[in-house]
């Protein structure tokens, strides 16, 4: 009985193209550098000067009226949210062993992820402690109406 | 002489073994076996005992009996184990040894599972020497080269690592270590041309970065492959896009 072994040497077609290389590259860039953003900023508004006592509205007012923080903070909101995402991405591809479910919940993550992001660059970049035409109680008591 | 063999101590040790005869249960069952062991004795022996004098019904796999050709791996105690290499005297004894079938591939009888899907992911990463000349002799390499890979030349195929592997036990369609390891002893070899396939191969969606660095798969392995090690080095070649 001669046995046929069929072209072993021909290379097995391949699958879809896929991103998995550079989302696990992801991870390991935006670890360390949540590490540095993330104590950094939990030193600067937890321990120094004042420490927690300082924290009100105030402070926040402060440091996104200064571009240094508004890009510091969004950095932290981005890489920690699309870390986040595509973590669960990662445990919802283990886990979920149908596949319309399995699409449907990492949809919902990164619709999710994505709007969370949109909604929190929208905040840091627009925000303003003292809208014009706001009545004069709500108003912090630095701003100039007062 | 006789007397030494007399000296080795004996005791009697409570063996579970997870039982399953598709024609007969629907779940698996715990049935336990006590047998009277020596102190030289290995798990397969007490298997073999219970098989050949307790109930010739228990099915297992085994073949050399001597850690060479990877038949016997099994859940001992809750870790992957080849039977033929586990010493009971190295076991707690004071409890009954838990024996099941490795995890993650379906269980056919007793400790028996389906390797197919096992081997599958082996023949997907082409385990074989592919290079495009014909040589009239054989194809030299330097020591150094040769080390390279030596550590994955070592595998026995006998899915102790890839059955501990908890990205394996929920995700059957992962390669796993053991797949990646054979690849490893190629895409390494300096005589193979088919580095670029295999890199190809494993960067697939279900490919090594399904790997979380565990570390279940080292622990494993009866061959003392540094198996997350080799993953590694095949994830550093797929980032590099060369060996
Ligand atoms: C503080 C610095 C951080 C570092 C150094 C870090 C590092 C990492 C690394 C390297 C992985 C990949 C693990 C693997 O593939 O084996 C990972 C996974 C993950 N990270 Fe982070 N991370 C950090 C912060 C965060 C934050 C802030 C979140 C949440 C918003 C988060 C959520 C996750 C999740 C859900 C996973 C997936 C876990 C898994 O793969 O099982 N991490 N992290
Ligand atoms: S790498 Fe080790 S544990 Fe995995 S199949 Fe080969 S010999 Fe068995
Ligand atoms: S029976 Fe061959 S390795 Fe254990």
């Amino acid at each position: 009985m001669a046995v046929i072994i069929e072209t072993p040497n021909s290379p097995r077609t391949r699958k879809q193209a896929n991103w998995e290389k550079y989302g696990w590259l992801f991870m390991r860039v935006s670890g360390p550098l949540l590490i540095v953003l993330i104590f950094t900023h939990l030193v600067v508004n937890l321990v120094v000067g004042d420490g927690i006592k300082a924290i009100d509205f105030a402070f926040v007012a402060g440091k996104w009226a200064d571009p240094f923080w508004q890009v510091w903070d969004m950095a932290m909101l981005w890489l920690a949210l699309i870390h986040g995402t595509n973590g669960m991405r990662t445990i919802v591809n283990d886990y979920v062993e149908k596949e319309t479910l399995r699409k449907g919940l990492v949809t919902t993550l990164w619709a999710v992820g994505g709007l969370l992001i949109l909604l929190g660059t929208l905040v840091i970049f627009t925000f303003d402690p003292c809208p014009a035409g706001a009545a004069a109680e709500l108003l912090p008591s630095f701003c100039p109406a007062n | 002489m006789d007397k030494a063999i007399a000296e080795v101590a004996s005791f009697t040790v409570t063996l579970m073994i997870r039982r399953f005869d598709p024609e007969v249960d629907q779940e698996p069952k715990w049935v336990d076996y006590d047998v009277e062991m020596f102190g030289t004795d290995r798990v397969l022996d007490a298997l073999h005992k219970i098989k050949w004098e307790i109930d010739g019904s228990l099915t297992f796999r085994r073949s050399c009996a001597h850690g060479v050709c990877g038949s016997d791996a099994m859940r001992i105690n809750g870790r992957n184990r080849l039977a033929c290499k586990t010493l009971i005297k190295d076991l707690d004894i004071s409890n009954p040894i838990y024996i099941e079938p490795i995890k993650g591939l379906p269980v056919e009888k007793d400790l028996i599972v389906n390797m197919e899907p096992f081997y599958q992911a082996y023949r997907d990463i082409n385990p074989f020497l592919m290079a495009s000349d014909t040589p009239a002799k054989e194809r030299l390499q330097s020591p150094e080269d040769r080390a390279r890979y030596d550590d994955t030349t070592k595998c026995i195929l006998c899915a102790a690592c890839t059955t501990s592997c908890p990205v394996f036990w929920t995700d059957g369609q992962y390669f796993g270590p053991a797949a990646i390891v054979n690849a490893h002893r190629f895409i390494f070899d300096s005589r193979d041309e088919g580095a670029q396939v295999r890199i190809d191969i494993l960067n697939d969606k279900e490919g090594v970065w399904r790997c979380r660095t565990t570390f279940n798969c080292t622990e494993a392995c009866p061959r003392g492959i540094e198996v997350t090690k080799a993953i590694a080095e095949v994830k550093q070649a797929i980032l590099r896009g060369r060996p």
